[in-house]
């Protein structure tokens, strides 16, 4: 099984982040009010952000050490990253946007098996009847299916999610958690997802992170934080609030 | 904003009254332009020895300004539209600056600058190098001038392109230069093309700035605008047809700044 650390202490505008957290590939849900660094820590695994002080390990891979010096650039991390809003890239299609992390690959595919591949992950998500489609003509769904299979295509080591669900509504977001669950179990692997949702923990069967002024005031199974929230936040997020 | 019938103001009409006086002033002198010339005069002026050279030197020195204006600008409205630092915001503004000061006053500060008792002038003459009233001098006035419409429509293109989708394509294993290239640009295109337009309309039109720091030196330093102003003293149909080609290089530009945003690569395509 494949553990994780991330110790991270650094400053964004004047922010400061300041947290240790870590975890096997029982996926890990951020949560917190708006402005509590749940952003910022993901960015910061996935090497957007410069980190001052810390450490990040996956499985045995160092991704970043301060004190030995050691900062692996982004493209090198082997991690998924699915943003707010998913980012796909407007100017492609899904095909291409799936295909975008293959043609970078050191592995060096060649244009039929980066088709292939991406075409197995897309069949994966459902998304196949889609492939020549603009990303900007599909449902919010549809967007959040494509991103997920353009991080899974490359077989990372850690996915981040921020917010996988919010932009979708009520009836599409139960039909798509249940699509991330399954393929978050399938996938095996490490996973940190930020939410605002309760249900998405309970889908996923996440352990809680609950952040707070960029360091975490409790974490535990969805149970140990009903027994006794820490904040106002998380017995509302728990709902006993 | 479509609202169906709504209730109109007598405000409207004075509104509208207004409207068409400006967009008559705009469109009217081109007009005349266009119709006070005989077919005849087109061709006497094409002929004629200051018009070639003039729209040939035109032609080649924008080409070279503009290859300057979006290699040198390029980079900078990229820095301009990520950089949240107090130096980006006071750079923008130094930018901009051209495009507030009239081209004869550019024209001025250039003379000082590169001119033999210049800021810079004994530097490059100790090279061997005089850059006044040259073809040089014309580039350089060009890119002086028009340079600023580049970096401020590039900048605001790059702006439109969120730093997630440059985070995510860094995660799919591009290296920084290639999420430039291959997320960042193709996003940005259509407004660097009109960009790119605008700044090489700006140039083509040049000529205060010109004059003063290149002069006007038929096949050396004239350009169009200013063969257009040393027609005028000799034949005023000459210059008439000169303004001619000049406006509808003018026209064809906007045509295509306007169609520029819809230039976007259409991705249905086939599965060859």
């Amino acid at each position: 099984m494949t553990t994780w650390h991330a110790s991270v202490a650094t400053h964004v505008g004047g922010f400061a982040l300041d947290l240790t957290i870590d975890g096997d590939s029982t996926p890990v849900a951020l949560i917190g009010p708006n402005g509590s660094g749940k952003t910022t820590t993901l960015r910061a695994i996935a090497g957007a952000i410069a980190v001052e002080r810390g450490s990040i390990r996956v499985g045995e891979h160092v991704l970043e050490h301060t004190d030995r010096g050691i900062h692996v650039p982004i493209e090198h991390r082997r991690v998924g990253y699915v943003p707010q809003g998913y980012g796909l890239f407007p100017h492609l299609t899904v095909q291409e946007n799936v295909e975008f992390g293959l043609a970078n690959s050191p592995d060096r595919y060649r244009v039929e098996d980066r088709r292939q591949r991406a075409g197995a992950v897309l069949s994966e998500l459902g998304c196949a009847p889609l492939a020549e489609r603009r990303v900007d003509r599909l449902s919010g769904g549809e967007q959040q299916r494509v991103a997920l299979a353009r991080a899974l295509v490359l077989d990372p080591d850690l996915l981040l999610l921020d917010e996988p669900l919010a932009a979708l509504d009520a009836t599409r977001r139960r039909a798509v958690r249940h699509v991330l669950a399954e393929r978050l179990e399938a996938f095996g692997r490490p996973a940190i997802l930020v939410t605002h949702d309760v249900r998405d923990v309970i889908a996923l069967g996440a352990t809680v992170v609950a952040l707070d002024g960029g360091q975490v005031i409790q974490k535990g199974s969805l149970e140990e934080l009903r027994q006794s929230p820490a904040s106002d936040f998380i017995a509302e997020f728990v709902g006993l609030a | 904003m479509m609202l169906g019938r709504t209730y109109r103001s007598p405000m409207v009409g004075l509104g509208v009254l207004f409207g068409v006086t400006l967009v008559g002033l705009l469109v009217l002198p081109f007009v005349a332009l266009a119709v006070s010339t005989p077919v005849a005069d087109l061709r006497a002026g094409a002929e004629h020895p200051l018009f070639a050279p003039a729209l040939w030197l035109s032609l080649r020195t924008t080409l070279m300004s503009l290859s300057i204006t979006v290699v040198l600008g390029t980079p900078l409205a990229w820095w301009l539209a990520s950089s949240r630092s107090r130096t980006a915001r006071v750079t923008e503004v130094l930018v901009d600056l051209p495009i507030v000061i009239p081209p004869a006053v550019v024209g001025v500060a250039l003379l000082e600058t590169f001119g033999r008792r210049g800021l810079a002038g004994p530097l490059l003459e100790s090279f061997g190098v005089s850059v006044p009233f040259t073809g040089g001098a014309v580039v350089l006035a060009q890119v002086v001038v028009s340079s600023p419409f580049f970096v401020q429509a590039a900048a605001n293109a790059f702006r439109k392109v969120e730093p997630d989708m440059l985070i995510v394509a860094r995660t799919l294993g591009a290296s920084p230069v290639v999420a430039f290239v291959r997320v960042a640009l193709p996003i940005a295109r259509p407004g660097l093309l009109v960009g790119a337009s605008l700044a090489w309309a700006r140039a083509l039109g040049e000529f205060g700035a010109t004059l003063l720091f290149a002069g006007n030196m038929p096949g050396r330093t004239q350009t169009m605008p200013l063969a257009i102003f040393s027609a005028l003293e000799s034949d005023v149909r000459l210059a008439v047809v000169f303004s001619l080609v000049l406006a509808a290089v003018g026209v064809v530009l906007l045509v295509a700044i306007r169609f520029a945003p819809m230039l976007r690569r259409s991705p249905a395509r086939g599965a060859s």
